[in-house]
């Protein structure tokens, strides 16, 4: 099974409309909606609910003034570090001032969600309007503040260097200097945020339902929120559609205010964010500036690099500095960069939180290496490819360590990976080489081709760890469980592979569960790439610890050694001898001596059954637990390095400017591959969202912080018809030897080159540097203008 | 995104379609296919007290030719327009302008009569109706009126509907023999309101001269805009054709691009809008002009 592109086993129960997520929940609950603020920057001056409380089926409304214990302290500082020196994070309803438009200022619970926001719309705010703050310049200048005790907008500023890279770019024969800037996307999964919360008045337990990509995260969030015992409270994540990091944010305001007004008001609350409020009010990302000097030499070889950049986190930081952590990481990609120093700023502003979005931070460090690359292949009149092959860390190099700090607090040291093997296969697969004879040829005709190519590294598979029990049923069955939680990856069938393997069962008899603190209640969550290297490696050990258990029991059994014994088809033998098998149901049965036979199964597992146990024995031995399972964690010393390299040949119209895909090739090395169908799937949406990013898909704002296209008629998200024709994909596996499967993470990757990619390409095709993503047509035509100022007359 | 309370009334005649429209005055909209409708009532940027649902009106579900006019009920779907030959072979813009109408799941509900009552200067079909010079026929208690296209659009999403009216069809005149038409457009993504648009419409004189030649542009301006571009043709017939192998429509570009003064949003420019208004120009007429030509030909005996 591991290694086949078994097809998802999920997918008939989704396909058929039989999921349940969130909003397929709580028919009976209470409804919940907020008013939330129109505008970026102010105060509030006064709330008047008195035209609401007529509103038919109302229940409640709740303002900052309601807010009681904890629940009234700002939400918390999720991910502290050493250079935040200024952390703030909202509180779940606006005390006195709101920071952007969108931000929760009071909560209604009415019968139903219509007359929620019937209630909602009759509620007034009045506001005393602040400047706002929008976009890295505004932030940077500072004539307005975010937060008036926060000087200069800045959140933190951290500084990371290996070797003195002033020096070397000082000495060094060529230098270049770039100002390279992406915009704000966000996540956009399909499915928006939503919570419904369950207060047990006879029990005191809570039991929540949230779209999250951590329940465990949630459960510990809300228990200290609430102050509630941790074993009182049950967090369970349905059926969830997408996350791509926006749900790993957690508690979110209404995660903390729907179980506080569900244990207030003794009935079940239930909140489901709508799109509109999707764009305003959970969180966004990507929007960075950067600087970058870089000293190289005759032959292109980085000798020093120097990148200063700028973060735009948002109106708070909750979940600290992992995304500029991981641009200043992540950005040297496959490369040896010399000396390096990088410098960031994250900066307030009066918009949208920003925390991690499928990349997370890589996207903006692989344009600004990527374009740095280009930009030396450029100066030097020398092959993209060729510069980037002089700089490649080597496999023999492997492992091999930066000198850096990576966003898990750990060395920056890539475990392995074949750079020029990965760059030899794509430029197979592009036909890169014979590219500049069709370019000639197209120019020839009227028509602007040009190339790109973009080369990244992903940490992948961070910690601290992730455990799995695994246990046979009495009917031979195999239940899985798995803390972390699922948006639509396949964990399912890929945790099954994995079972199926280790244990000698058919796939079919293998059910997984994730995101269950009822289920499995130790684990950190879904994100960073990791459910495959953690939950996988994981799942394999307390898979192995289960047959080793079955193999000791049956060994008693059979009279035979452990060692003498195989699994096959979910029954054990010896070696080679069918007649010998037990099947794994009856191993479990003998695994749970029993008083009470309630079935036949457990008939033959009763202390008075024929041929039982050694009278003169304990029926449980010494050291061994009842039943047939295994419970086991994982916890690697450092993150596993996935890379990869995408090429693609782009058409722009010389009249309209637009830009057309001819073709998407991708290498990609996640490790061992326990599923190609599941890895190339994935590829082929992070290939989505890296086209959106780079062609499509804007936050704007404007100035006064409004954002201008919170729909998704203006947001444009990438339609199928948008896409390649194909994505080609070749893989390529070095095993990770960092975890029991070799494998590393392949979630985010697609995503990561996308901006730098087309921005070479479109370079190309252009003949001028594309030096911001994400461009349009339109943006593409100013540049033409600029360029060449006359041409537009001139065809006209 | 749930709207706001309104009353509902599924009338089963046009008769009582419009007395109910008269007794709710202003305060009643029509829903047909709820393409435009819905997404502004969830989003509560409309609150009407009162929907009147024509969706059982099927006396207003239809598509005819007949005396030199297309004509299409109040119920047809822009798909039940699209796929019937008789009109697209009778006017082909039709057929050309609701290709580009979104995607098939929207035009299989959305109204053609609709759209054009909705008057979004982005629609592909308020510029047919401009261009066309069709005309709209509004029935009330008080009796009814046909709404010349000219007078139709009074702004972005404003038609001159008045209270108490149902259009119940929209008439469009056949393309005459000896002309053509195209429609082509820029949009950010398939099936999206377009950037920019231009439909056009070429008529040929009996030496194959160009002796008409019109264009309606989408999103450049708060209703559709119609321009006359016969003066910039001269040059352009199909003698000329022979030897220049590419009909020039440069000039008419350039016209229209002088003409135009659109706006910028968050997709566009306005020198970028009014770029591609002129590079589309040139395409359109391009493309009538062919599509003129292609019938002539095919009229020959």
């Amino acid at each position: 099974m591991f290694g086949e592109p078994v097809k998802r086993v999920e997918d008939d129960r989704l396909l058929r409309g039989q999921g349940a997520y969130l909003d397929d929940l709580g028919h009976d609950a209470l409804a919940a909606a907020f008013v939330r603020s129109p505008h970026a920057h102010a105060r509030i001056t006064g709330i008047d609910v008195s035209a609401a409380v007529d509103v038919p089926g109302l229940i409640a409304i709740y303002t900052y003034e309601d807010l009681t214990g904890r629940v009234a302290e700002p939400l918390p500082m999720l991910i502290p570090h050493p250079a935040l020196t200024a952390p703030r994070t909202g509180f779940p309803l606006a005390a006195d001032e709101v920071n952007y438009a969108g931000e929760p200022v009071v909560m209604v619970v009415a019968e139903d969600r219509y007359l929620a926001e019937d209630a909602a719309q009759a509620i007034v705010v009045d506001y005393e309007q602040l400047p706002a703050v929008v976009g890295i310049d505004a932030a940077r200048a500072a004539r307005h503040l975010v937060h008036p005790d926060v000087p200069g907008n800045i959140a933190a500023e951290l500084v990371q260097s290996h070797g003195d890279a002033h020096a070397a770019i000082s000495a060094a024969p060529h230098t270049l200097e770039l100002d390279l800037s992406i915009e704000r996307s966000a996540s956009t999964p399909l499915e928006g945020r939503g919570v419904l919360a369950r207060w047990d008045t006879e029990s005191g337990r809570l039991r929540i339902w949230t779209s999250t990509q951590t329940s465990t995260g949630v459960r510990a969030a809300v228990a200290a929120k609430l102050e509630l015992d941790l074993a009182g409270v049950d967090v369970i994540t349905p059926d969830v559609g997408g996350g791509f990091g926006v749900k790993i944010v957690h508690p979110w305001p209404e995660e903390v205010l729907v179980p506080w007004a569900a244990r207030l008001l003794g009935r079940p609350v239930k909140y489901t964010e709508d799109r509109a409020e999707h764009f305003v009010a959970s969180a966004h990302e990507r929007g960075q500036r950067h600087l970058v000097r870089v000293g190289f030499d005759d032959e292109g070889r980085v000798l020093g690099l120097d990148v200063r950049f700028w973060h735009d986190n948002g109106a708070y930081i909750p979940y600290g500095l992992i995304v500029p952590i991981i641009t200043s990481t992540q950005l040297l990609g496959p490369y040896k960069p010399g000396a390096y120093r990088v410098e960031f700023t994250s900066l307030y502003t009066n918009t949208v939180i920003v925390t991690p979005y499928r990349g997370a931070g890589r996207p903006q460090g692989a344009f600004v290496m990527e374009r740095t690359m280009d930009a030396i292949a450029a100066s030097l009149r020398l092959d993209r490819t060729v510069v980037r092959e002089r700089n490649f860390i080597t496999p023999e190099e492997m492992p091999y360590d930066h000198g850096l700090i990576f966003q898990d607090g750990r060395p920056l040291v890539y475990d392995s990976g074949d750079y020029p093997a990965a760059l030899a296969m794509l430029k197979a697969l592009i036909e890169w080489d014979s590219f500049p004879a069709r370019q000639a040829e197209a120019r020839a005709q009227g028509r602007r081709l040009g190339i790109g190519l973009a080369c990244y590294v992903e940490g992948t598979g961070v910690g601290p760890y992730e455990g799995a029990h695994v246990v046979v049923e009495t009917s031979g069955k195999v239940k899985v469980a798995t803390g972390l939680t699922s948006q639509g990856q396949g964990h399912q069938t890929v945790f099954a592979q994995i079972v199926a393997d280790e244990l000698g069962v058919p796939l079919g008899d293998v059910a997984v569960t994730t995101g269950d603190t009822r289920a499995f209640g130790y684990a950190v969550g879904t994100f960073a790439s990791r459910a495959a290297v953690m939950s996988g490696s994981a799942v394999a050990l307390a898979a192995r610890a289960t047959r080793e258990k079955a193999l000791r029991i049956a060994a008693a059994a059979l009279e035979a050694a452990p060692a003498d014994l195989e699994i096959v088809d979910g029954a054990v033998r010896v070696k080679g001898d069918p007649a010998s098998a037990i099947g794994l149901g009856t191993v479990a049965v003998l695994a749970n001596p029993l008083r009470y036979a309630f079935d036949e199964a457990a008939r033959a597992a009763t202390q008075f059954a024929a041929g039982s146990s050694d009278p003169q024995a304990p029926p449980v031995p010494a050291g061994e637990s009842p039943g047939l399972e295994g419970r086991e964690f994982f916890s690697p010393v450092r993150s596993t390095f996935a890379s990869g390299m995408h090429a693609a040949i782009v058409e722009t119209d010389p009249d309209t400017a637009e830009i057309k895909i001819l073709r998407y090739c991708v290498v990609h090395d996640c490790g061992t591959l326990i599923n190609p169908r599941i890895v190339a799937g994935q590829i082929h949406g992070g290939v989505a969202q890296g086209i959106g990013g780079a062609l499509y898909e804007r936050l704007a704002y404007d100035e006064a912080g409004q954002l201008r296209n919170a729909s998704f008629m203006d947001f444009l998200m990438p339609y199928v018809s948008e896409m390649p024709q194909e994505i080609e994909i070749d893989h390529l596996q070095t095993p990770s030897p960092l975890n029991p499967l070799g494998i590393k993470g392949a979630g985010e990757a697609g995503v990561i080159p996308g901006a730098a990619l087309f921005a070479s390409a479109i370079s190309d095709a252009e003949g001028f540097a594309i030096t911001a993503m994400p461009i349009s047509p339109s943006d593409l035509f100013e540049l033409r203008q600029r360029d060449q100022p006359a041409q537009d007359t001139d065809s006209r | 995104m749930k709207p706001p309370t309104f009353g509902y009334s599924r009338p089963e005649s046009v008769a009582q379609a419009v007395s109910l429209l008269a007794a709710r005055g202003p305060d009643a909209k029509v829903l047909a296919g709820g393409q435009s409708l819905m997404p502004l009532l969830n989003l509560r940027l409309a609150a009407p007290g009162h929907l009147v649902d024509i969706n059982r009106l099927a006396e207003l579900a239809y598509v005819s030719v007949s005396g030199g006019q297309v004509t299409i009920g109040a119920l047809a779907r822009h798909n039940d327009v699209l796929r019937d030959p008789l009109a697209v072979a009778a006017q082909p813009l039709l057929g050309q302008a609701l290709a580009l109408v979104a995607h098939p799941v929207i035009r299989n509900r959305g109204t053609t009569v609709g759209s054009i009552v909705h008057a979004d200067p982005a629609g592909e079909m308020t510029a047919v109706l401009a261009l066309l010079e069709g005309s709209v026929r509004l029935v009330s208690v008080a009796g009814e009126r046909l709404a010349s296209a000219e007078d139709f659009f009074l702004g972005p999403l404003e038609s001159d509907v008045r209270a108490g009216e149902l259009a119940t069809e929209v008439l469009l005149p056949e393309l005459p023999s000896g002309a053509g038409c195209a429609f082509t457009e820029v949009s950010r993504r398939h099936g999206d309101y377009a950037v920019c648009g231009v439909a056009a419409l070429v008529e040929l004189g009996p030496q194959g001269e160009v002796s008409g030649a019109r264009a309606a542009y989408l999103s450049v301006g708060p209703v559709p805009v119609v321009l006359d571009l016969t003066e910039a043709c001269g040059g352009v017939s199909l003698v000329s054709l022979a030897t220049a192998g590419t009909p020039d429509f440069a000039q008419a570009g350039r016209l229209a691009m002088a003409r135009l003064q659109p706006g910028d949003d968050i997709h566009a420019t306005a020198a970028y809008r009014r770029h591609l208004a002129g590079v589309l120009t040139e395409r359109a007429l391009a493309g009538a002009f062919a599509h003129a030509r292609e019938r002539a030909w095919l009229s020959l005996p």
